[in-house]
């Protein structure tokens, strides 16, 4: 057996080919309005990957992280606007924008020793720099907002990402899927069990002669990058773009959720905890309409009190309790 | 043969308190070098100070011949010194494997190699059977053995072990001293901390007494312990 699939059991291979499948054929039976449920289910395990780098392997807390989706987005979003250059080689400086930005936030955060909590309200300070920032800046049209040209397409333009709800569902589903596999090889390779040791213990692990500065500032810039690609899509599949929106703190929040209630540090728990969140938070909006209940803020109320329930019942997340149940753990 | 590591007139002050008084040895290649002395004696300082851990106000240490004090502890690691934790600090969630394998990481960036470095250590110390299990749940000689394994995966010329064999029973520390003699018939270097005399008498081959931070003894075990500087401040009278 090839290393990639090693150690992991033939029950998880078949649910995951099963899985596939069912994303793979979705568009075929879904609506447009479920298939924009799905993209953005698709969405939230995509970046929750990314930011479970971060947390969930090296142990870092992030809770800044829609400043690399806005980044992302605006670099993109401008070089389309001012210069015609089409996303996919937007991606191209977007991705390093981003990991630059990550880069600096490591930096004098690892370099000065600002770690736990304090790390947490670093990130936050900088996406807020950079939603003020953004405000301010006229050549992406401030606090106005920054629009992409709409129009009605009569057909996909893959290469400038113009196009209907399925052409993105596609690009964003295998985008999930390379964040999926990405995330497998690293947490399996050399990185993955020294970022394992610094989340376990960062003194332990500089004693064993890891160089915790270079491997931290590595999954912050892993991270950052693959947050940004995400940006790209967010940015020409809403086609609109306002800094208080984007870089708001709550768009940071809902980055973390997924994999919090999935499970962080696991690779399907993001994945899963897009599915249950949205799921949850779309099935709560028809059952209320179902019901009749007009209430405001009902929604937010009954949200918030199944959240409090999972995180409670299961304080490590669903997929490690959904795995136990299935006899999915990995054999050793 | 000039000695594996040398301490040099290294002194650390917190604040007003002298916690190493210009301490002075060397442990020469394939011995083993115990530090003992009463709590407070500055032992885990001198340790520490060894490992990176802390930078010695003054004095010097080198290891193999080039100076060490004032690297990381990462980078003394990986010029072949490796360390236990006094309170033993696993990755407690990770498997006793994993635990091991990313000290082999230090030596080899394939995952398989290390694998089986890992394998080979964890067999030396009786940890093979627990290998699956999660770090945390392991009981406290385990634990020990587990902070000596993944010490030893990063193939080091040098452990310093500090108090390994505190807290456990008579039979498990015969077993660790006789794993440490193996090691140490292997060609390791070995410098513990110990405050468990039956093992610094079975294993040292040279101890070194601290007190109040400042060497008062260094010799032959047997020698040590009959010098009345070290009776009086730390083995008590009726050690006689």
């Amino acid at each position: 057996m090839s290393p990639v699939l090693e150690g992991v059991p033939k029950r998880a291979l078949v649910l995951i080919a099963a899985l596939l499948v069912a994303l793979i054929v979705a568009p075929l039976f879904a609506n447009d309005y479920l298939l924009t449920i799905l993209i953005l289910i698709l969405y939230f395990a995509y970046v929750g990957q990314a930011w479970n780098i971060m947390m969930g392997f090296a142990g870092q807390l992030s809770l800044g992280h829609a400043i690399y989706v806005g980044l992302g987005a605006y670099t993109s979003a401008a070089l389309y606007v001012h210069f015609g250059v089409g996303p996919w080689i937007g991606l191209l400086v977007a991705i390093p924008v981003a990991m630059a930005c990550g880069a600096i936030i490591g930096f004098l955060a690892f370099r000065f020793g600002v770690a736990g909590v304090y790390f947490a309200i670093l990130t936050i300070a900088f996406a807020e720099f950079a939603r003020i920032g953004f405000d301010h800046l006229r050549f992406v049209g401030g606090s106005a907002g920054f629009f992409l040209p709409v129009a009605q397409y009569t057909h996909n333009d893959l290469w400038n990402l113009r196009g209907k709800p399925a052409m993105f569902y596609y690009v964003i589903l295998a985008l999930t899927i390379a964040a999926f596999l990405l995330c497998h090889l690293l947490l399996r390779s050399r990185m993955g069990y020294f970022w394992l040791a610094i989340r376990e213990d960062e003194e332990a692990a500089r004693a064993l002669g890891i160089d915790t500065f270079r491997y931290k500032m590595a999954a912050v810039v892993i991270s950052a990058g693959m947050t940004a690609v995400a940006g790209v899509i967010f940015a020409f599949y809403y086609n609109n773009l306002f800094p208080e929106q984007v870089f708001h703190i709550s768009r940071s929040i809902e980055i973390i959720l997924a994999p919090i209630i999935g499970g962080i540090g696991t690779l399907f728990g993001p994945v899963l905890g897009a599915f249950v969140l949205t799921g949850l938070s779309e099935g709560m909006t028809e059952l209320l309409y179902a019901l009749g209940i007009d209430v405001p803020g009902a929604k937010q109320v009954f949200y918030g009190i199944c959240l409090l329930v999972v995180v409670m019942a299961l304080p490590d997340g669903i997929w490690p309790w959904l795995a136990r149940r299935l006899g999915l753990e990995r054999r050793t | 043969m000039s000695a594996l590591l040398s301490v040099a007139g290294v002194s650390k002050r917190f604040r007003g308190l002298v916690a190493v008084d210009r301490a002075s040895f060397e442990v020469a290649r394939g011995e083993i070098f115990a530090v003992i002395g009463p709590n407070g004696a500055g032992k885990t300082t001198l340790f520490n100070m060894i490992a990176g851990s802390l930078m010695p106000d003054e004095g010097e240490i080198a290891f193999a011949g080039e100076r060490t004090d004032g690297l990381r502890p990462d980078e003394i690691c990986r010029r072949g010194v490796a360390r236990t934790f006094q309170i033993v600090r696993p990755f407690p969630a990770l498997t006793v494997e994993d635990n091991v394998i990313i000290g082999a990481l230090l030596r080899t960036s394939d995952t398989m190699q290390a694998r089986a470095k890992a394998h080979e250590v964890m067999r030396q110390l009786d940890l093979f059977d627990k290998r699956t299990r999660q770090a945390r749940s392991l009981t406290l000689p385990d634990r020990k053995r587990l902070e000596v394994a993944r010490a030893l995966a990063t193939a080091p010329q040098l452990l310093l072990l500090d108090e390994v064999m505190a807290g456990l029973r008579p039979t498990e520390t015969d077993r660790i001293v006789a794993i440490l003699r193996e090691l140490s018939a292997q060609g390791l270097t070995i410098l513990l901390i110990e405050h468990v005399m039956r093992a610094v008498m079975a294993l040292a081959t040279q101890v070194l007494v601290l007190h109040h931070g400042a060497p008062i003894a260094l010799g032959s075990p047997a020698a040590v312990v009959r010098e009345p500087a070290v009776i009086s401040s730390y083995l008590g009278a009726e050690a006689v």
